[in-house]
């Protein structure tokens, strides 16, 4: 029984250096690329996509010779005590650019990290402010927050979508009460009207019965919902039954929905995101993504995906912008990077032109979509 | 209007907590342990049925019949895989063993399935039936859940009270020893506890799936502990109390949300539970057992 026991150990060392080995082929020049997120967990989706977006971008890049990446993901189940070890794990073995977390909440641990450590960060989709605020070497790819909720309720007034608006956000959640506090402020300026505000949480979100009803029972034509698309798909089948049918108006979270296996599409027919990944795009850059992505991993990539595509090639432009080597230290590299970041422009999945401010906030324009016969449509 | 919707609503979600609290009540009357792993159960007949129905084109009936065979055979295994060699361990053992088998079958389903979220097509349907002029509707969804769950309750109320396994089980209940001693086999009447418990998680995952449509590996963990809540609430080893108790508990949910706060229901049904525990520690139809010195 030892003797096997033994075996199995010593199996398991072989292939975790197996592992390293690979990550660490050719050492010497190779820059290390390291970021965390939930790769298992409830909210594993998100972070097996950034992993996947960002270790394509890392194989096309690789294949192009010159400056070459090796990455290493490490998983945080969501969890902010958990991304911090794994944020040790990938120092230990010589990260030199993070790509942060994946998740808000882990995000805003790690970024503390980040800082005092000066390895640059940019992470693909923590849109928290929190992450960002007060660090000088940490960047999103993704909107923060803020910018979300206000985008939301202005375009919502200037487009006349609705006149009594009814949210409903999951409250233990930073993402979703962030945008709802952008978004009320901004609603309250312009004079968009806000007559039911409910709430739900991890623990409740299966029967919306209640919020339903409440919007039901204000008037509301309109319901805002800053979420991510699993309860959303709930909420749109909820209120069917019920035969109420406002519109629905999302964020980028809702990206994703058309691609749950054996959801029924004609349920969010008409529903209105700002997002600023289209995975049904016809341009050449995201068309070659998703028939690549697809071909490896069988499914549609969604926002999570482009981000941490994204944020590769973002690095990969600054990397030789700044004339970084492997060689550098990773406080060096962090120096180089955040004055390329603050200073250049670049256009990915996500967005043309991007360009980021000294707080590490992107700036790009969202895109207004709205769901018809099952597809994504540019709304303006 | 809104009340009588809501009130359905709640019996609604409170029957589905009850068919789940059914498993965690019969394990732990006769097992005496906790079984966290119920809850995962749910999750693998939920998706066995998914995958029956959307990817092989079963009809609905053979789907959960078909659900309900895997699960009772995944019971079974589990009992006598994790449990049955811990029978005379401390009871904490079993507890701990039971959370590890939790966390075994969700991260093999998310190896299995993809942590992907994936829409569970109701078996029952989604049509809807409208009363006072529509301004009443009442789900299909909901009237099968509650009608299942009372099928449910009345058979097992006759199978523990009329059948000879039945009678076993309530004897191995009250004194395992003492029922070995007359002749009855335990550990097969534990088994058979497992197998009935199992094939109650697939019926109920199939209804927690046919009403709120969304399937994932960890689908299964909040009902699964609500559902636990219920129990203790009813009185943990009473089948009518885990029935109460998880009708109970939908229908609180619902009304605190409605008429308290959307933002403090699950503090309002868990105060709700406290006091309840406080006043009657056994739970409302729990049997108080004085301990002979």
């Amino acid at each position: 029984m030892k003797r096997v026991v033994f075996f199995a150990v010593a199996a398991i060392m072989m292939l975790a250096l197996t592992v390293c080995g690979a990550g660490s082929a050719s050492a010497a020049d190779v820059i290390k690329i390291g970021g965390t997120g939930p790769l298992t967990g409830g909210a594993a989706i998100y972070g097996q996509a950034a992993r996947n977006g960002a270790q394509l971008a890392v194989e096309e890049i690789n294949a192009l010779g010159g400056v070459q990446f090796a990455l290493n993901y490490q998983d945080d189940e969501h969890d902010a005590e958990k991304a911090v070890n794994a944020y040790n794990t990938l120092k230990d073995w010589g990260m030199q650019v993070s790509l942060g977390s994946v998740t808000s909440t882990p995000a805003v641990a790690t970024s503390v990290e980040n800082n005092a450590d000066r390895i640059f960060a940019v992470t693909p989709s923590a849109s928290a402010v929190a992450v960002t605020e007060g660090k000088n070497n940490v960047f999103q790819m993704c909107f923060a927050d803020p910018n979300q909720g206000s985008a939301s309720a202005q375009y919502i007034k200037d487009q006349k979508l609705g006149a009594k608006v009814a949210v409903i956000y999951k409250n233990d959640d930073v993402y979703s009460s962030g945008i709802f506090e952008t978004f009320k402020v901004r609603a309250a300026k312009i004079g968009l009207k806000i007559v039911s505000v409910t709430t739900f949480t991890e623990d409740s979100q299966q029967d919306f019965s209640v919020q339903l009803a409440d919007a039901k029972k204000n008037g509301a034509d309109l319901i805002f919902l800053p979420m991510y698309y699993t309860p959303a798909s709930l909420i749109f089948q909820q209120a069917k039954s019920t035969g109420y049918a406002p519109k629905y108006f999302g964020v980028d979270g809702m990206d994703g929905i058309l691609s749950l296996e054996g959801f029924n599409t004609a349920l969010a027919e008409g529903v209105m995101l700002l997002t600023p990944f289209n995975a049904t795009a016809k341009d050449k850059r995201t068309a070659g993504f998703v028939a690549k992505y697809k071909a490896k991993h069988g499914e549609v990539p969604n926002q999570f995906a482009a981000d941490g595509y994204d944020c590769v090639y973002a690095i990969h432009q600054a990397v030789k912008a700044g004339k970084v080597t492997a060689k550098m230290t990773a406080p060096a590299i962090c120096d180089i990077l955040v004055k390329q970041f603050t200073g250049m422009k670049f256009s990915g999945l996500t967005g043309d032109n991007m360009t980021w401010g000294k707080n590490g906030q992107v700036s790009k324009d969202p895109k207004g979509m709205v769901i018809k016969n099952g597809a994504y449509v540019g709304m303006n | 209007m809104s009340f009588l919707s809501h009130l359905i609503s709640g019996v609604s979600l409170g029957s589905i907590y009850a068919i789940i609290a059914l498993g965690y009540t019969m394990v732990y009357g006769i097992a005496k342990m906790l079984n966290f792993a119920h809850g995962d159960v749910i999750m693998v007949g939920a998706y066995v049925c998914f995958f029956a129905v959307s990817r092989y084109a079963v009809p609905a009936i053979p789907a959960v019949l078909l659900a309900a065979a895997v699960c009772t055979l995944l019971g079974v295994f589990i009992e006598r895989l994790a449990y049955k060699p811990l029978r005379s361990a401390p009871s904490l053992a079993v507890l701990i063993t039971a959370i590890g088998v939790s966390y075994f079958l969700q991260n093999s389903a998310q190896l299995l399935w993809t942590s992907n979220p994936k829409v569970f097509r109701s078996v029952v349907g989604d049509g809807s039936i409208k009363l006072f002029d529509g301004r009443l509707s009442i789900s299909v969804n909901a009237i099968v859940t509650v009608a299942a769950c009372l099928v449910i309750m009345a058979a097992l109320t006759w199978f523990t009270g009329r059948t000879k396994m039945g009678k076993a089980m309530r004897a191995c209940s009250e004194d395992k020893d003492a029922a070995q001693l007359m002749g009855i086999n335990v550990n097969a009447t534990i088994s058979m506890t497992f197998a009935i418990g199992s094939a109650l998680a697939a019926v109920a995952g199939v209804l927690l799936c046919s009403a709120y449509p969304t399937l994932m590996p960890t689908t299964g963990s909040m009902p699964g502990i609500k559902a636990f809540t219920a129990a203790v609430f009813g009185g943990i080893g009473s089948i009518q109390g885990a029935m109460i108790g998880g009708v109970l508990l939908g229908v609180i949910e619902i009304f605190a949300k409605a008429y308290i706060s959307t933002q403090l229901s699950d503090a309002i049904v868990f105060f709700v539970l406290i006091v309840v525990l406080l006043v009657r520690p056994a739970g409302l139809f729990g049997k108080r057992i004085q301990e002979k010195v």
